[in-house]
């Protein structure tokens, strides 16, 4: 079983306090996965996450007609499964692990329970999972703007007809 | 330094000299790295951050980040071209043995030394990296000096990243902890696929003695001084390097404002706490 100061090494749960570390830390597993194993089947029920302590799992998305597409990779210090959270509790995306990974697996079931019967427990979770949800889509925002495209073609789509192309470093 | 030292130090930036190129190498599909080395006279010695006014003759003249070791032979510029224009592209094209005009070197450098003691966390997206790669190399020349050297680089593709045999070196003697990570990975790519702010958030900093370092897209480097902030690095601590259209290179032109500053002399390496409310303003 993995303790509260295993679980402070995670940059997701350092709001919170050491009692609040110690109930997840009763509440989880410590698991291990060899690579290129599939840990999330997307469409399947989800009833677990994960916090990664070693490895690498990538995310991905079935396309019909092609390989599968990695949409992001997860390492140490991240979480992985949020669709337990939220109906219809079936994974959006797949995950396969890259290389073996530790890894610190808590069944939802479990962690819904403790959050409902101790509320501020359940808000100061739910708070610190949502802080890490919002860095997650702050970054792939980041990404759906393409900010390493070439500037160039930004100047091309924004110019108006007849000005000119000022060039920058 | 007095003034009189000053106007003479400017006037030998001011002086366009004439430099041959002695290697072209193109490290992506849309950049070049270009060596030059004087003809007759060489520039002054160049700091980490720096950056040179470059002529393509009959074109024009930009101004372009120097990307070479500030502790090797001080006489050699390198230079990493992305061809977005005229003047980057008639650049690029320039081949080995072909001339180009150097003023410089210009603008405030990383400071590097100022973090000596302490951590290390340099962030570069895209071709941002190529003004990082100095400070890198300066920081290794003096490992002794630094306690963690942490790089973290971003492209779009892995065949976007910038300097692959550099950062290999980097990683196999021990000296950096590097973190890359790309927007749409190959099938082949064995590492990270995010953005550059989620290693950066996995960071266990100790924010007193942490310097950031942040080149790259203005949004990526306010997303990672945010970061940086969070783990309550100080905004004076972190460095960003702001870009704006640099014509004369002397606080002459203007072109290059920025608010109150104008960034080929006051920049283009400026802490945080300065750049953070002009980056905010949309007209700037």
């Amino acid at each position: 079983m993995p303790t509260a100061e295993d679980l402070s090494g995670f940059a997701n749960l350092e709001t919170l306090d050491s009692d609040d570390l110690g109930k997840l830390a009763r509440a989880g597993r410590e698991v291990s996965f060899p690579a290129a194993y599939r840990v999330i089947q997307e469409g399947q029920r989800a009833d677990r996450c994960w916090l990664i302590r070693s490895g690498r799992i990538s995310l991905d998305a079935q396309v019909s007609g092609r390989d599968d597409i990695v949409v992001q990779t997860l390492d140490a210090g991240d979480l992985l499964g949020w669709s337990w959270l939220v109906p219809p509790y079936r994974w959006h995306f797949g995950a396969l692990t890259t290389e073996p990974v530790d890894a610190v697996e808590f069944d939802s079931a479990t962690l819904t329970g403790l959050c409902e019967d101790d509320p501020r427990f359940g808000r100061d979770l739910i708070l610190a999972l949502f802080e890490a949800l919002l860095a997650r889509l702050q970054a792939t925002r980041a990404r759906l703007a393409d900010l390493y495209r070439d500037p160039a073609e930004f100047r091309v789509s924004a110019q108006l007809p007849g000005t000119a192309t000022a060039e920058t470093p | 330094m007095s003034a009189d030292v000053q106007a003479q130090a400017a006037a030998a930036s001011d002086t366009m000299l004439p430099y041959r190129v002695v290697r072209r190498t193109a490290p992506t599909h849309d950049t070049v790295t270009l060596t030059l080395e004087p003809v007759r006279r060489a520039a002054g010695r160049f700091r980490a951050g720096q950056f040179m006014m470059l002529y393509s003759f009959g074109v024009g003249e930009i101004a372009i980040s120097i990307s070479g070791d500030p502790t090797g032979r001080g006489d050699v510029l390198e230079h990493t071209i992305r061809k977005v224009g005229a003047v980057s592209g008639a650049l690029s094209s320039t081949g080995v043995g072909g001339l180009v005009g150097v003023r410089g070197p210009f603008g405030t450098g990383w400071d590097v030394e100022s973090a000596a003691g302490g951590d290390l966390v340099v962030v570069g997206g895209g071709v941002g990296l190529a003004p990082l790669r100095p400070l890198v190399l300066a920081a290794l020349a003096d490992r002794g000096s630094y306690r963690r050297v942490v790089v973290i680089t971003g492209a779009r593709t892995p065949a976007d990243l910038l300097f692959a045999g550099d950062q290999e070196s980097w990683v196999r003697d021990g000296s950096v902890e590097l973190h890359r990570t790309v927007d749409h990975p190959s099938p082949q790519w064995p590492g990270r696929v995010g953005f550059v702010t989620e290693p950066l958030a996995q960071l266990h900093l100790d924010p007193a003695r942490t310097t950031g370092f942040l080149c790259g897209p203005e949004p990526m480097m306010r997303f990672c001084a945010q970061a940086l902030l969070r783990k309550n690095v100080p905004g004076d601590r972190i460095r960003v390097s702001l870009e704006r259209t640099m014509e004369c290179g002397v606080a002459r032109c203007g072109h290059c404002q920025l608010g109150p500053l104008l960034l080929c002399r006051d920049g283009p390496i400026v802490t945080y706490t300065v750049a953070e409310p002009l980056l905010g303003v949309r007209e700037l």
